[in-house]
């Protein structure tokens, strides 16, 4: 048992390592998803050209990183430098890109490390999973580093604790303690029951999360039958979403709006001259062809301006689903919750097509039950009157040993507030 | 085991061996493991190796199944959207429902263009918004599959469909050559109906209308008209009668209104604790145990024959002399005791008869002159127009039929071939008529035999009028676009008098000119009711001058023979029309506790006499109760036969058989067809009226036996008695605290009353912080009705199980009535009857949850006894464990929900009935409720207090910026309540209703099984008896005299 003992210590201390080493990395990672989605990813795809170039190899083409860093902040600066990579590429995009002087280069390596760690995942082919792709990739890589910085972790250890024992071995040998015949470390049970431990772990881990993503469906980006941007109607329109989903107010159903909504605006809106849009696959859209579309389903003819009568409703893709027994009800959230649309559905004003910002599970919906404050109230007596029966609360509140309450603590967890 | 107080059934009564099994295996299915109990494992059809390659297929199946893409789903948006709808937001539309001649105001829930929920209006001082049983399902008649959906013309049986142009141009044709036109319909109360039917016939010189009703009022109409100079039923007072009288009449039932009449009803029956003595007394006298009857303070029975005869010794007592011409000791003393109270309380007491005899009428009449009634109870300055049908008439019809002297019949809401006592002489009647026209909304009977079907509208789909009582109008308005090329009678009317106004712009002309102008009509449409400022009272001058006549003639009525006959209309069928209507079939009738069937109703001291059924022998007890095997009885009334399986109902007079018409249909649907028998050929035509009882009957046994699905074996209290109480007003006056110390005497060792919760148990006290939801229901004014219970499958998307289930104890009910007889089963007079509505009672302390192994179902922090479906894996651990018997489990696919398909048995054991698919049609499905979901197979559901609508309530004060408000939260059970027993809401709140009832009603509070420390939400309201005798008490009373060794009490 006693020359186990050093093995188990510094198995332990590797572990710790490994832990603490893996959690960095975590917020690291983290923060460059974040950054680049809030900063970057209307503008930039990381393998995809979309309104400025694919980030993917940025490193690469940049003489310097440090210039680079320059040109993120502000391009104007990095232009002045005189380089001539910056002068090459100011005139990628008719649109200039956008100055970030708020960026650190801790940050920008950040991005950058994202970008990379992304591209990466890009170029392994898709798992069995198929329905969550991206989501599902972007997972498997970073675990991917991980295991690859694990290994090497591990490898080294298997060679320092070989060491150790040969040394111990020698140390032993000549100060004549008896010692047994080595067992070859891939003989040794303790390894194996280790590798199969670990092995076991982040099998099943993999397994879970792959089956935990069966049916779900975030990112869900399907064609619609009319090219219908939010992004320009939502974003450069600044058209409020109520205008078209007024039902989100009201009842359960946010509603798509009928083609007579459409009509409103489309009656005189007959073409597109806005900045070219393209679709996912990198297509041109031709928005004027779009809104014949339009005039299609809704029995316009926009040469007489008269609706003829042979108007046919459009069939919108569903791109939100819930499973049937869940109730799920908009005005709830926006009216008595006054949740933002976008906390749900994405900043959708920069989505041309929309896709499925949330993951929808049940998981998503619990956590934001636990965290979100009701609109309970304050010193000033404001906040929806209806919560003035919770006297326990409200005194609680008075003698501040609470400071706020939050939607678990009136019940939202509770198996019947969503499911009946 | 000791005998019991309260019982639901025989085998009960006497603790059987059987009922002990039942009462054991909460379930009575077990497991299909046949087969691998055989002694070598590797010989039986299901092996190891076959089990592990079916679990292996199964895990490979399902994670396939899993990882396929998941299938795209469209949202189609309108083109034009209506501009007040809003998809996924409910609106609400005042409209009426109207069936035959009953007319009541009612607001129709529509969710997405589809009418779904009906609810009473309670703007109407005419019905108060009440409702009943059938008026909550005669929304699934607007989807029902058996609907006839375009014109037909018949010829030969065989149908040809036709546009609506040509079949017009075909009667038009048809009607101007054909000779006199008759038109035969329900009884018609619409004004503007009448005025269009005037319109009609004048233009068809010749030609009348003819009025017939299958549950026929003739006798009172007539009596009236003798008596008072009127042909018309009276407004009847039931809240101003402190003593109330009913010679048969189920008027809380069947009886003319009886939603008007509960409502009314209930105003007596609600017990005032500080007022004991303000409660009504009510007088029962019948044949056969209604469900009026149930209710009475003191019930007395006596031949059918002998109705007249009871009328007669009443008059002759409340005028003061001796009651004579009646049989037995009791019921002479019964009627002097009516009489007596009749006459003290003078001009507060109401006497009604149910008998459609007219001389027994005009007796009646005259009691209620002699108690002063007419003008105080009794108001005939807004009499009832809902039956005006007159028997003779309709016997004149098919005389004249017969001889050809009716050129062309129209046929609407009414269905003779099936109604009318002599079947077989229409039926060979309406081949001499030239032109027979059906307006029928299904090919019934009646329109089999017509040539052309021209389908109206179901009443959800009409505009329209209703007087139901002289001057208190309720309209009519389309809550959804016809689903079907059908036309509204109206409509057809005008068409074919030659007047081109659709009937919609006719009534609305109409009304826009008496109402003064389109603003004022927009008002009345969107209240649905028009009335009289003030409500018009008065009486009418009486004429006894044919009374003494009327007393000589039904002296003469009275037979000996062995055994009776009394033809009745059940509860919740009605007169049949609602027949093809799944909900009504399997809600329980409210006595006899069976669905899906009528049968003859016997005294069990027949049954013992007659069919050696002995209830007190426990094996043939056994046998007809726990089996649910009934011996069937040939039957000869009136030289007609008929075969109909028995139901013993104590209370039900010894001579007595009672047979409910509304059964035997043929080819109106899936659900009627071949459901019992046909009981309308058992009436006979006395010559003036329609008699519903005969005395001319033989009966014989056959060796013929059939299971009739009752309900009332189904769950036990296994030996728990305190699930009901109730006292006489007696012993609350004499001490009112009587309640309250017998449960302080059961939890007095746990802290009382006061300290209950907390010293009752070893668990801590949770919290309700905000809103505690409660219900109460008062014992006293529930009269066990079934109209929750219908509410209820209807606003919960309850399944129909069907017959075969129901035998199989499968019944999925959430809100079940339970009945409990008390008193000796022999003593048909002595027999009391009690109801108590049972939902779940959403335990604080809830045994269901705690056994749970996948926390399915759990406690929310509002009180409410929460069930995740799609949680549940269905061990029926919690219905095991549930106390009360409220857990319902889906013991197959019955609403087509699970994700396989085709998972529905059709054969063997458990195969569905007909109804189940009915209810499972694409068509009846647009009735669910969208916001609850469908339950698949193999999980547990009960009743949730209605959780859509307590979040939808909340949602609403929480939008508007408010504290909730009792308005905001009304659970179906309590708003289809016709007798406001049932309230809800927050507990939390010492304004809300739900607590007034609680502390107003402190003395008659109880729970249920409050002694195993459940700590119920629901609470009871003890039942308080206007009697000095208790059944309950009296039969304890001689149960502890046996035990102490003296002979026991004689029976009575």
């Amino acid at each position: 048992m006693s020359e186990h003992r050093p093995i188990a210590k510094n198995i332990l201390t590797l572990s710790i390592l490994i832990s603490l080493l893996s959690l960095s990395n975590t917020v690291n990672a983290q923060d460059g998803a974040t950054l680049f989605k809030n900063k970057c990813a209307s503008c930039h795809g990381v393998v995809k050209a979309v309104l400025g170039p694919a980030l993917e190899g940025v490193e690469g083409r940049w003489p310097s990183k440090e210039l680079l860093y320059t040109w993120i902040k502000n391009w104007n600066k990095a232009v002045a430098t005189g380089d001539p990579y910056p002068v090459k590429i100011q005139t990628y995009n008719a649109s200039a890109m956008t100055v970030f002087e708020e960026l650190k280069d801790a940050d920008i390596d950040a991005i950058l490390a994202y970008v990379n760690k992304t591209a990466a995942a890009a170029k392994v082919p898709t798992g069995p999973g198929g329905g969550t792709t991206s989501d599902a990739a972007a997972e498997s890589d970073s675990s991917l580093l991980y295991g690859i910085l694990t290994l090497i972790l591990a490898v080294i250890s298997l060679v320092l604790l070989q060491v150790n024992s040969n040394l111990r071995k020698l140390a032993d040998d000549k100060e004549g303690n008896p010692s047994s015949e080595p067992i070859p470390f891939y003989r040794n049970k303790t390894y194996i029951t280790l590798l199969s431990l670990i092995l076991f772990v982040v099998g099943g881990y993999f397994l879970s999360q792959w089956a935990i993503g069966l049916g779900r469906e975030k990112n869900y980006q399907p064609e619609q039958p009319i090219y219908y941007s939010h992004k320009v109607h939502a974003g450069t329109n600044q058209i409020n979403c109520l205008y078209c989903h007024g039902g989100a107010m009201e009842g359960k159903h946010a509603n798509i709006p009928s083609t007579n909504v459409c009509m409103n605006c489309h009656m005189q809106i007959n073409e597109y001259a806005g900045p070219d849009i393209f679709k996912e696959d990198g297509s041109k859209v031709n928005g004027t062809e779009e809104i014949k579309k339009l005039y299609a389903a809704a029995g316009w003819d926009p040469a007489t301006k008269q609706y003829t009568g042979n108007g046919k409703a459009v069939e919108w893709v569903k791109i939100h689903n819930l499973p049937d027994h869940v109730y799920f009800n908009h005005s709830q959230h926006t009216k008595a919750g006054k949740v933002q649309c976008q906390t749900c559905h994405g900043d959708i004003t920069k989505m041309d097509e929309v896709y499925q910002f949330s993951e929808l599970s049940m998981g998503w919906c619990i956590n934001c039950h636990r965290e979100t404050k009701v609109d309970f109230s304050n010193a000033q007596g404001e906040g929806n009157k209806f919560y003035s029966i919770y006297a326990k609360y409200h005194e609680e509140i008075k003698n501040k040993t609470r400071d706020s309450v939050t939607v678990n603590d009136i019940g939202g967890l509770e198996c019947q507030k969503c499911h009946y | 085991m000791a005998k019991k107080k309260y019982w639901q059934s025989f085998v009960e009564l006497n603790d059987t061996e059987g009922h002990q099994k039942l009462a054991q295996n909460e379930f009575q299915e077990l497991l299909p493991t046949g087969d691998a109990e055989s002694t070598n494992l590797g010989d039986t059809a299901a092996s190891r190796r076959d089990f592990l390659k079916y679990v292996g297929f199964s895990t490979a199946a399902a994670m396939a199944a899993a990882s396929c893409e998941t299938p795209v789903r469209k949202a189609i948006p309108y083109l034009n959207k209506p501009q007040d709808l809003v998809p996924g937001v409910a609106d609400f539309y005042a409209t009426t429902y109207v069936n035959g001649g009953e007319a009541i105001p009612i607001i129709a829930k529509v969710r997405d263009g589809r009418p779904i929920k009906l609810e009473g209006n309670t703007l109407s001082t005419f019905s108060k918004g009440g409702t009943n049983a059938r008026l909550h399902a005669s929304v699934l008649d607007l989807y029902d599959t058996a609907r006839t959906r375009t014109p037909k013309l018949i010829r030969n049986g065989k149908e040809t469909p036709l546009t609506l142009d040509t079949a017009d141009k075909e009667i038009g044709a048809a009607l101007a050559s054909s000779g006199p036109v008759v038109l035969l319909t329900s009884t018609i109360n619409s004004p503007t109906t009448k005025q269009i039917i005037g319109e009609f016939l004048a233009k068809y010189p010749g030609g009348r209308h003819v009025q017939f009703d299958a549950a026929s009022y003739s006798g009172l109409l007539l009596a009236s008209e003798a008596a008072y100079g009127r042909r018309a039923i009276p407004s009847y007072s039931f809240d101003k009668a402190e003593v109330i009288v009913s010679l048969g009449a189920d008027f809380l039932g069947t009886w003319v209104n009886p939603i008007e009449f509960s409502k009314h009803y209930a105003v007596g029956r609600r017990f005032d604790e500080s007022n004991p003595d303000k409660l009504s007394k009510h007088y029962q006298f019948e044949s056969m145990l209604s469900l009026t009857g149930a209710n009475a303070d003191e019930r007395f029975t006596h031949r059918p024959s002998e109705t007249g005869a009871v009328a007669a010794a009443l008059l002759s007592a409340v005028q003061g002399q001796s009651v004579s011409g009646v049989d037995g000791a009791n019921l002479s003393k019964g009627i002097k005791a009516a009489a007596d109270k009749l006459n003290e309380k003078k001009g507060r007491g109401l006497v009604v008869s149910g008998s459609n005899n007219t001389q027994v009428q005009l007796i009646v009449a005259a009691i209620n002159e002699a108690i002063g009634a007419n003008g105080t109870t009794i108001n005939w300055a807004a009499p009832l127009q809902t039956h005006q049908g007159i028997d003779s008439e309709m016997e004149t019809l098919v005389a004249d039929m017969a001889s050809g002297r009716v050129g062309s019949l129209i046929i609407y809401g009414v269905n003779p071939s099936y109604e009318y006592h002599n079947a077989a002489a229409f039926d060979k009647a309406i081949k001499s008529v030239k032109v027979s026209i059906s307006l029928n909304d299904r090919a019934d009977e009646t329109t089999a035999l017509c040539q052309y079907a021209v389908p109206t509208h179901h009443f959800l789909e009409s505009w329209g009028d209703a007087e139901p009582k002289a001057g208190y109008i309720s309209l009519l308005q389309p809550t959804i676009n016809p689903l079907f090329q059908t036309r509204q009678f109206q409509d057809s009317l005008l068409k074919w008098s030659g007047n081109p106004t659709p009937y919609e712009q006719y009534f609305r002309n109409i009304y826009i000119s008496k109402l003064g102008g389109l603003e004022n009509f927009n008002k009345a449409l969107q209240d649905g009711v028009i009335e009289p400022a003030t409500a018009p009272t008065g009486g009418a001058a009486f004429n006894g001058a044919a009374v003494a006549a009327a007393v000589g003639a039904v002296a003469g009525l009275k037979k000996t023979s062995k055994t009776e006959v009394v033809i009745y209309q059940k509860v919740s069928l009605g007169d049949g029309k609602l027949a093809n209507n799944p909900w009504l079939q399997e809600l329980p009738d409210p006595i006899t506790k069976a669905t899906w069937d009528n049968y003859a109703i016997v005294s069990p001291q027949f049954a013992k006499a007659e069919l050696k059924i002995d209830l007190a022998n426990a094996r043939s007890a056994d046998q007809y109760e726990v089996q649910m095997i009934k011996p069937v009885l040939k039957l000869n009334i009136n030289n007609k036969t008929l075969e109909l399986p028995i139901i013993i109902v104590p209370g039900t007079q010894e001579n007595t058989i009672a047979i409910a018409v509304g059964y035997g249909r043929k080819n109106v649907g899936r659900a009627a067809n071949g459901v019992g028998q046909n009981a309308y050929s058992l009436l006979s035509y006395n010559g003036a009226t329609v008699d519903w009882s005969s005395s001319t009957v033989s009966v014989s046994g056959s060796d013929a036996k059939y299971k009739v699905g009752q309900t009332q074996t189904h769950s036990s209290y296994e030996g728990r008695h305190e699930v009901i109480k109730e006292i006489t007003i007696d012993e609350f006056k004499k001490n009112k605290f009587v309640v309250v110390q017998q449960r302080e005497s059961e939890i007095g060792n746990f802290g009382g009353i006061e300290n209950y919760e907390k010293e009752g148990s070893l668990y801590p006290v949770y919290d309700r912080p905000g809103i505690k939801w409660g219900m109460s229901i008062d014992l006293g004014t529930c009269i066990g009705c079934g109209s929750c219970s219908v509410a209820c499958t209807v606003e919960n998307n309850v399944p129909v199980v069907g017959k075969n289930e129901v035998i199989r104890f499968h019944d999925m009910h959430w809100m079940r009535i339970d009945r409990y007889f008390s008193g000796n089963p022999h003593d048909s007079d002595g027999v009391q009857t009690i109801f108590q509505p049972m939902l779940c009672q959403h335990c604080d302390n809830a045994p269901c949850e705690n056994v749970c192994p996948v926390a399915a179902t759990n406690h929310s922090s509002e009180g409410i006894n929460q069930m995740a479906y799609n949680r549940c894996i269905g061990t029926r651990y919690c219905a095991n464990n549930c106390p009360f018997k409220v857990r319902r489990f889906n013991w197959s696919d019955y609403t087509g929900a699970d994700s396989f398909k085709d998972n529905q048995l059709t054969s063997g054991v458990g195969a569905l009935n007909e109804a189940v698919f009915q209810m499972n049609d694409d068509l009846t499905r647009m009735v669910l409720n969208p916001d609850v979901t469908v339950r698949s197979r193999g999980v547990m559901e009960k009743c949730t207090f209605c959780i859509q609508r307590t979040q939808e309530g909340k949602l609403k004060a929480k939008k508007e910026n408010r504290v909730l408000a009792d308005e905001d939260v009304k659970t179906a059970c309590q708003q289809a309540c016709p007798t406001d027993a049932i309230v809800f809401g927050n507990a939390n709140n010492p304004q809300s209703e739900i607590s007034q009832v609680r502390k107003n009603n402190s003395l008659r509070n109880f729970y249920s099984l409050e002694q195993i420390h459940v700590l119920p939400n629901v609470n009871y309201l003890t039942k308080v008896r206007n009697t000095n005798v208790l059944a309950a008490h009296e039969d304890e009373a001689a149960r502890e005299g046996a035990e102490h060794g003296s002979p026991a009490k004689a029976e009575h």
